[in-house]
This record gives C-alpha cells, structure tokens and sequence, in this order.
C-alpha cells in the first residue's frame, strides 16, 4: 500500500510536484498519467527515496521513505524510466548483483530463474547486457524490479521501447502482478494506462488534475449529444437539412474529403437523440450517410480536457499506441 | 556493501580500466625500478660501485609516488561518475544499502586493485634480494606507506568522480588535487611566512610519504593518511546525500 500526502518538490523556483496526495491500495494498479515533465518521474524517484520531497510524506507500506529509507526500501521493486543496468554484466551476473543488492533471502537460483521466466528473458540470461535489444534491456529492468518479490512495484514507463506484442505481454504480466502487489505505473500512453489500471491519476505541472476509476473519470467528462456524421450529398445542402432538425443546436462541417463526401460534427440539446431523424431527412433526398458515430470520449479526450483546459473538437487521433 | 564491492571490482576486468591500470603501473614501476636500483650505478648520484646496481630501495618508492599520483586518477575516475552517467546510481540508491556502504564498497574494491599493482614491488625486492641483500624492513615500511597514501589518493579520487558525470573531468579533478596535496611542500618554500610553510609540509603528502621511504614508520603520519581517506570518504556521502535533497 502506498499513501501520499501533500508531496512537494520544488528545484529552485520550479514546482516539479507541487502538493499531490493520493493512496493506492493493496492490490491494486494505480496509473499515473500525465505529458512529458508533468511531475510523474519525480513522484516516482520520491517514492522509491532516489530523490527527497520538499514537502509532505511518502508512505510505504505505512514508513515513512525520509524517517526509515532501508526499512521502505526492502518493500520497493522500482524500474526508473531508463532501466538502471550495468551495462557490462550479463543478465545473470547482473541479476545476481541485484539480488544480493538488496539482501534477498530467497533461494537464489531458482528465484532468479522464477523471474526470468516471467519476463521472458531466459533465452538471452548468459548475453552481456550491452548487446541486447532495448525490448531485452527493458525486460531485464523489469526483473530486476521484481528481484526479491517487494510488495510495491514502481515502474516507470514500462513498455517503452517494447514491441506491440512485447507490450501487450507486458501488460498481462503487470496486471498479474497487480493481483498481490501494489503496483504504480506511469505512462503517457493512454491506452496502457486504459487497459492495466485500476485507478488513474492524472497530473499536470505539478498537481493533480483527476484521481479517479476510468469509467467515473469517462462518465463525469463525456457528452453524449456530440455526434459526427458523413454524408454523400451536397454539403451545403446537407448543413441546411441538418440544421432544420429540432434539437440540434450546432452544426459544422469539419472536413470534405472528396467533392462527394463531407463531414460534420453535430452538437445537439441535452437528452435529444437525433440520429433517427438525420437518417429519414438524409434517405429522403437520396442521400447516404457513410458513417455515423457518437463521439463518447475517450481517455484521450478526457487527458487533453483536463490538460490542456477545455475541450478540443475533432482531434486526430493515431491508434492510441506510442 | 559486498555486493557492490564485488561488482566494482570484477568491472574493472571486463572493462579495459584495470588492465591499463595495472600494465602502465607495472611498466612505469619496471622502469623506475630498472632506473633507480638495477642502473644506478652507472648513473650514479649517490654512491654505489660503477655498473654494480643498488639494492637500496628508497629512491625507487619516492618515484614510486609520481607514478602513483598519475595513475590512480585513472582507477577511481569511473567510481561514481559512470553511475550518475548511465543513472544506474538509480538502483544503488534506491536499494535498502546506505550511502556510506555505496561509497566503502567502491573504495575497496579501488584499493584492491591498487594493492595488486603494489604488490609487483615486492617481486623487485624479490629480485633484489637474489643478489644482494634489500633492507627488508625499508620495503615493509614503504609498502604500508604506499598502502595509506594509495588509500587518501583514491578516496579523493572516489570524491572527485562523485562531483561530475564525466570521467574525464573526474580525471582531471582527482589528478590536479592529488598532484597539488603531494607537492604543497613545494609551494610553501615560496611562501615566506614561516607559520604557513610549517602547515602546508605538514598536510604535504611526499612529505608525509618521505619517511616511510627510509623504512621509518611514523604514527602520526600514518594517522595523517588515514584521516585523510575517511574524510573524503565522508565527503562523498555528503555529496550523495546532497545530491539528494537538491
């Protein structure tokens, strides 16, 4: 269990994390979501005792990281944005350095082997660090994080660098994790953090900005009277139709792709299903609609929102990964 | 503490630092030797039978010393640098280890390198005292010497590699502040205020290191080396620790 409470970093004049407190619980995945330079690395080094807080107590497993760091310490597996290898061991070497790093009591081999096979690093485990892939290096950082099986699990980043299917292997093992650890995981992918967590908080300059399960996060951010529609028709005519409906309260047209097709994002009156009426007023003329989507947000709209402050209409959207 | 020192110390032979260590220490050491003991005849400055050689080994430790000061820059530039450089200080520190068992492992694992450089001088008084007869006591006492100045040299160096994530400005530090604490004596001879010359021989570490060549042991010298290398010692934990609370 992690609890924070008011943390505080200040480097100089500039607040990297200015008064954030928030609790993840046992057995549960928190993610930290957040842009670049938000304050999520920081939190992470404060956490793990790698930097000191300014302000405000870090709590693992109810110690105080400052009063009592070796005691914190043993209970942490932390995998720091770029994994911290030594680059001229081998996997095995390194990995044994870990283990008596932290002064672990397990059985040696086979708790090393245990970890390898979790993060699918067997097959390179006699291979000097240097020469492997970064897909390898992050995994081998990985297990270096769970050498010893600490209770809390900090991880910083950590698909990046993996390909899809590493990703989504990583993804499994970190949600498995997550059944008996409490895990943290910061990501700017929003998707990742959709898919793993539990819970999400989202932070920006420094403060949190939502701390929230996802769906509540969606229900309090989304609307459901925006849809967008794309029409073979004439668009000008088309504007005129749709704005003659009762209900709809904006019309624009966001794009034309072709001189065929033209595309509009409709904003209609709280509580008015207009879809019905758009596709009888649309057939009528003998026109089509190609597509037709109400656009919910998604966690990507719900991070730029509360980011960057309000909301951005038609925003490109790339698949989500990386 | 173990951990880390037994890593430090098997990374200086999988990188090339400890071998270029240990063959320009050997080759500076042989050269010095072949100078100072094997040839001294013949060049003969202080006594000795023309083309004969000398089994007294003094002037040989007090070179000893300048290939010291140089080389031992070239140990302990990595120390702690290369960690900040590669961030793989990110998992010293977070691991329940406390700072000064961080730095004593890098310390030792330094020092044991530099003693497996020393030890090729008591294969020259092997040598030596194949024909002749060395003053075994001498190279006792200029082996413990060496082992005290080596261990203030290398703490400062592990000091100067804890200011900086560039081994070479690292280098540079530890070589210009070894260098200027061995020859502070020569400095204060152009200082003409008596009080000043008397402060800096004694903090000068040939000075200190000078006894010991002539097979005397002083205690408070000995003393001196010590507190030197657990003050820089301390010195770097409070810049770790600095670091810290930045």
């Amino acid at each position: 269990m992690i609890e924070v409470k008011n943390l505080s970093k200040h480097f100089g004049d500039k607040k990297a994390v200015d008064g954030i407190s928030f609790t993840a619980e046992d057995g549960e995945i928190l993610g930290f979501l957040g842009p670049n330079g938000a304050g999520k690395s920081t939190t992470m080094n404060i956490l793990t005792g790698y930097i000191s807080s300014t302000d405000g107590v870090a709590l693992i497993d109810g110690i105080d990281i400052l009063e009592n760091p070796i005691k914190a310490k043993q209970k942490i597996g932390y995998l720091p944005e770029q994994p911290p290898l030594y680059m001229d061991m081998t996997v095995k070497e390194y990995l044994s350095f870990v283990y008596d790093l932290k002064k672990c009591k397990l059985p040696r081999n086979t708790h090393l082997k245990d970890i390898c096979n979790l993060v699918k690093i067997e097959n390179v485990y006699n291979r000097v660090i240097k020469n492997l892939s970064k897909g390898y290096k992050q995994r081998v950082g990985l297990a270096q994080a769970l050498v010893g099986n600490p209770n809390v699990l900090i991880l910083d980043e950590p698909t990046v660098g993996l390909d899809p299917n590493q990703i989504i292997e990583i993804r499994t093992l970190i949600k498995r994790l997550g059944k008996n650890h409490t895990v943290i995981l910061s990501s700017h992918i929003l998707s990742e953090v959709q898919a793993v967590c539990d819970k999400i908080v989202v932070i920006n300059q420094g403060k949190i900005v939502a701390d929230d399960t996802e769906e509540n996060l969606s229900k309090n951010l989304v609307n459901n009277n925006k849809i967008s529609v794309k029409i073979d028709g004439p668009f000008d005519e088309v504007e005129k139709v749709i704005s003659s409906i009762v209900g709809v309260k904006v019309v624009s047209m966001t794009s034309k792709d072709t001189d065929e097709f033209c595309e509009f994002s409709i904003e209609s009156e709280e509580g008015v299903d207009i879809r019905r009426e758009l596709f009888k007023r649309i057939s009528e003329r003998s026109w089509y609609i190609m597509e037709l989507k109400t656009s919910d947000m998604s966690l990507e709209d719900i991070f730029l929102r509360l980011t960057v402050g309000e909301s951005i209409p038609a925003v490109q959207r790339n698949g989500g990964n990386e | 503490m173990k951990a880390i020192f037994r890593r430090e110390f098997v990374s200086y032979f999988t990188t090339p630092i400890g071998y270029i260590f240990l063959a320009i220490f050997f080759a500076l050491a042989g050269i010095d030797y072949s100078v100072t003991s094997i040839a001294k005849g013949s060049s003969g400055s202080s006594g000795g039978a023309q083309g004969y050689g000398t089994a007294e080994l003094t002037q040989f430790f007090l070179w000893l010393l300048i290939i010291i000061v140089i080389l031992i820059p070239i140990l302990t530039m990595r120390t702690l640098s290369e960690d900040k450089r590669q961030k793989t200080d990110q998992i010293l520190l977070t691991s329940p280890v406390n700072l000064s068992g961080i730095v004593a492992g890098k310390f030792f694992a330094s020092f044991l390198v530099y003693m497996m450089g020393l030890a090729i001088t008591l294969v020259f008084s092997v040598v030596v005292s194949a024909f002749s007869k060395p003053d075994w006591l001498t190279v006792f006492g200029n082996i413990v010497g060496l082992l005290l100045l080596g261990a203030a040299c290398i703490s400062i160096g592990i000091f100067a590699s804890s200011l900086t994530e560039n081994q070479v400005v690292s280098a540079v530090i530890s070589l210009a502040s070894i260098g200027l604490m061995s020859l502070l004596s020569v400095i204060s001879s152009f200082i003409p205020i008596e009080i000043i010359q008397t402060i800096l021989n004694k903090l000068c570490f040939l000075e200190r290191y000078i006894g010991f060549t002539y097979g005397q042991f002083d205690l408070s010298s000995a003393l001196y080396f010590i507190s030197v290398a657990v003050a820089f010692m301390f010195f770097t934990v409070r810049v770790l620790e600095k670091r810290r609370w930045a």
